[in-house]
C-alpha cells in the first residue's frame, strides 16, 4: 500500500531512481497548517489580553479554545505519517539533540501546557460557579476542571488576572517559536533548494498568524450564525484590519523570497524556475498567488481603508478569510509537496496526485481537519465561547 | 560374440559404478546438511581485518573510489547489491547512471530500473552526433558531515567510530527526514519494514575482511574500496597521486568519503 500511495505519478527529465517517491505527502501538508492555525489563533487572544485591543474582546476566549482544539489534533497527521508510529515516543524520550524534528515534542508540550493553563485561569470563575450549581457527574467534572478550588475572593481574582496576562505574554513568543520552528524543519534542509532559505521560518510564522486570524473570523461568523446571535461588527472590522496587516507582511515576504532567488539566479534558481513554471505553475502562480492572494489582498485592503457598510463587510469578511485559509493551505502544499517534486538530480521533476482512500489520503485529511471542529463543539459544552453567554467575566 | 558380451559386462559395471557413486554422493551430501558446519575460512580481501577484535575497526579509514572512466554499465554491482540485501523493487541502494553528451553539448542522463538490467540497448532519441558517453555508479557517500545523521530525530541513523553511516531499523521511526536531507538521494523507506534504508558499503562484509559486494563483482574494477591509512592500498595511492578525482556536490559541505576518479562536471 505504502509504495503506491507515496509514489509520484509521473516523471519529467532525469529523476534519481529513489526520487520517484514523494515521502512527505498530505499529512505533512496538514501538520504545519494545523500548527499554524494554533499559533495564529493564540495571537488573536493575545492581542486582547496583552496588547489590550478592546475591540477583540468577543474573540479573546473563543480563540484560545479554537487554538486548543486544533492543537489537540496537531500530532495526528504526524502519527499517520510515521512508518513506525509505535516508536514515536522515542523522539521525546531519547531525542537526537542535533535534529530539528526532535524538538517538536518539547515545544508542543510546553505550548499545550501554557494554553491549557490560560484557558483554566480565564474560565476559573465560570468553572467554580458551575461546580456550585451542579450536582452528580457534572459536579464531579467541574470539580476536576476547577481543580477543586472555590476561591473567588477579590484577591484571588486579581491574581488570576495577573497570571492570565503573564501566560498570554509568554504565550506569544512560544507561539512564534512553535511555528517558526515548524518552518525551520523545512528551512534547515540544505539539500532542497526550495526549502533551504532562512526566510522559511519567517514565512511560516507570518502565514500562521494569517491563517489563525482568518480561521477565527470564519468560525466566528459561522458559529454566531448557527447560534442565532448577533455579530459584533466592530470586532470584525478590527480583526479584518489585523488580518490585512499580517497578510501584507506575509505576502510581501513570500514574493520577496522568490524575487531574491530569481534576482541572485544561482545554480539553484534554474531548478526552482523549472519547478515554479512547470509542475507547480497552476497551484502556485494561478491559485496561491493570483487567485487566493491578490484577490483577498485587494478585498481586505478595500474594507480596511474604505468605510464600508456592515452588510457588505458581512459578505467580504468571511469570503476573504476563507480565501486566505485556502491560500495558506496551498502555500503548505506548494512548499511541502512542491519541494519534493524536484529531483536532487537537478535534471527532472515528478508529478504527485494524492489519492482519496490511503493511509495519507484526502479522505483522512478531511477527517483530521473536521476533528478539531468536533473537539471545539464538545469543549463549548463546558467552556462557553462568547462573553455574552451566561457566565461571569474575568 | 565374445566381444559383445565383454562390452555388455563393461557397461553393466559402469552402470553399477555410476549408481554407487550417485548414492554415496547423495548420502555424503545430505550428511553435510545435517552435520554442524565449522566456520568457513574466508580469504581476507582487506588486509589486517582478521586481527580486528574490538567493536569498532581500529586504525583504519575506509574510502570508496568509483572510476567513471572504467565503468561499462553492465549492472553487475546493482544485481550483487539487490541479492545481498533483498532490496525491494523500485528502491535502490546503488544504481548506475548513463550519460550521453552530443556535439551540441546536450546532456542525456538515464538510469532505467537503476541500471539493474545493464545497458544493453543504445538510446534512440539522440538526434545529434554523440561526442561522449560514460557511466556513473552511485551509492552512499558516507559523508564526514552527514545530513542524515544530523536530522534523524531518534539517532537511528548514526556514524560509527570507524566512519560508516548506518541505520538501526529497530529504532528508526520512519519519518523520512533523512530521505529529505540526503543531498544524494541514496535513501528510501523500505516498503516492507517502513524504516529508512541505504547502502552501508557492506559493513557486515567489511567486518569479516571481505570487500563490499558490488566491489567484489565489478568485472572491470571500476569500484574500489580500501583503507586510507594503508599506504600500499590502491585507494590511498589514487587519492595521493595526481589524479583527476573529486566528490559529488562538494558545495553541500558534507565531505563525502566516496570519491570519483575522472569525475565529469555533468555528474550531479
Amino acid at each position: 500500500m505504502h509504495e503506491i500511495l507515496a509514489t509520484a505519478s509521473g516523471a519529467l527529465g532525469y529523476v534519481f531512481p529513489n526520487d520517484l517517491h514523494v515521502h512527505w505527502s498530505l499529512m505533512i501538508v496538514l501538520y504545519p497548517y494545523i500548527t499554524g492555525i494554533v499559533a495564529g489563533a493564540f495571537i488573536v487572544s493575545s492581542l486582547y489580553h496583552v496588547f489590550h485591543i478592546k475591540a477583540l474582546k468577543p474573540l479573546a476566549k473563543f480563540s484560545l479554545l479554537f487554538a486548543f482544539a486544533f492543537l489537540a489534533c496537531a500530532t495526528l497527521p504526524l502519527m499517520m505519517h510515521l512508518g513506525q508510529p509505535g516508536r514515536a515516543m522515542s523522539m521525546f524520550l531519547t531525542p537526537n539533540p542535533s535534529s530539528a524534528m526532535a524538538g517538536f515534542g518539547y515545544i508542543y508540550t510546553a505550548y499545550a501546557f501554557v494554553l491549557a493553563l490560560e484557558i483554566f485561569f480565564i474560565y476559573r470563575v465560570h468553572l467554580v460557579k458551575r461546580r456550585q450549581e451542579t450536582t452528580g457527574w457534572q459536579h464531579a467534572m467541574y470539580t476536576v476542571f476547577s481543580m477543586a478550588s472555590d476561591n473567588l475572593s477579590e484577591r484571588s481574582l486579581k491574581l488570576d488576572r495577573k497570571i492570565i496576562s503573564f501566560l498570554a505574554a509568554i504565550g506569544i513568543p512560544m507561539a512564534c517559536v512553535l511555528h517558526g520552528y515548524v518552518g525551520f524543519i523545512f528551512g534547515g534542509v540544505k539539500a532542497n533548494p526550495l526549502w533551504a532559505t532562512p526566510l522559511m521560518p519567517v514565512i511560516f510564522l507570518l502565514s500562521a498568524c494569517v491563517s489563525g486570524i482568518a480561521g477565527i473570523i470564519v468560525a466566528y461568523f459561522l458559529l454566531r450564525k448557527i447560534a442565532g446571535k448577533s455579530i459584533d461588527m466592530d470586532c470584525v472590522r478590527t480583526s479584518i484590519k489585523f488580518l490585512w496587516g499580517f497578510f501584507i507582511v506575509d505576502f510581501t515576504f513570500e514574493m520577496l523570497e522568490i524575487f531574491s532567488h530569481g534576482y541572485m539566479a544561482t545554480a539553484h534558481w534554474h531548478t526552482l524556475h523549472e519547478l515554479l513554471w512547470g509542475p507547480l505553475f497552476n497551484s502556485y502562480w494561478v491559485w496561491q498567488v493570483m487567485i487566493l492572494s491578490v484577490i483577498p489582498f485587494l478585498l481586505l485592503g478595500y474594507v480596511s481603508i474604505r468605510k464600508v457598510s456592515d452588510s457588505l463587510l458581512r459578505i467580504i469578511a468571511p469570503v476573504a478569510s476563507v480565501m486566505i485559509l485556502l491560500q495558506v493551505l496551498l502555500m503548505r502544499w506548494n512548499v511541502v509537496i512542491g519541494g519534493q517534486l524536484m529531483s536532487k538530480s537537478q535534471r527532472g521533476s515528478v508529478d504527485f496526485q494524492p489519492h482519496w482512500f490511503e493511509k495519507e489520503g484526502i479522505f483522512l485529511s478531511m477527517v483530521i481537519m473536521v476533528l478539531p471542529i468536533i473537539i471545539l463543539y464538545v469543549m463549548g459544552k463546558v467552556f462557553p465561547f462568547w462573553h455574552d453567554d451566561n457566565q461571569s467575566e474575568v | 560374440m565374445e566381444e559383445i558380451t565383454k562390452i555388455k559386462k563393461e557397461i553393466d559395471l559402469d552402470r553399477r559404478g555410476f549408481i554407487k557413486k550417485v548414492l554415496s554422493g547423495a548420502i555424503g551430501g545430505s550428511l553435510l546438511l545435517v552435520m554442524p558446519a565449522t566456520a568457513r575460512e574466508i580469504a581476507e580481501q582487506i588486509p589486517g581485518m582478521k586481527e580486528q577484535t574490538d567493536l569498532f575497526i581500529a586504525d583504519k579509514k575506509f574510502a570508496f573510489v568509483v572510476d567513471i572512466t572504467g565503468c561499462i554499465g553492465c549492472g553487475s554491482c546493482c544485481i550483487a547489491d539487490k541479492n545481498e540485501y533483498q532490496v525491494p523493487d523500485g528502491h535502490y541502494r546503488t544504481w548506475v547512471e548513463r550519460y550521453i553528451i552530443d556535439d551540441h553539448d546536450e546532456v542525456y542522463v538515464d538510469s532505467p530500473n537503476g541500471g539493474l538490467d545493464g545497458y544493453t540497448e543504445p538510446r534512440d532519441d539522440i538526434k545529434n552526433p554523440i561526442r561522449d558517453t560514460f557511466f556513473a555508479p552511485k551509492l552512499c557517500n558516507m559523508c564526514e558531515n552527514p545530513s542524515c545523521v544530523q536530522v534523524c530525530p531518534v539517532g537511528a541513523t548514526f556514524r560509527t567510530e570507524d566512519g560508516f553511516i548506518l541505520v538501526d531499523d529497530k529504532r528508526c521511526v520512519g519519518c523520512s527526514y533523512c530521505v529529505q536531507a540526503c543531498p544524494y538521494s541514496v535513501r528510501f523507506i523500505n516498503p516492507v519494514k517502513h524504516t529508512a534504508e541505504k547502502c552501508t558499503w557492506c559493513y557486515h562484509r567489511v567486518r569479516q575482511g571481505m570487500l563490499p559486494a558490488c566491489v567484489n563483482v565489478c568485472p572491470v574494477h571500476a569500484r574500489k574500496f580500501g583503507d586510507l591509512n594503508d599506504k600500499s592500498s590502491e585507494v590511498y595511492k589514487l587519492l595521493h597521486e595526481p589524479h583527476v578525482i573529486s566528490v559529488l556536490k562538494p558545495d553541500m559541505g558534507n565531505k563525502p568519503s566516496l570519491h570519483y576518479l575522472g569525475l565529469r562536471r555533468e555528474v550531479i
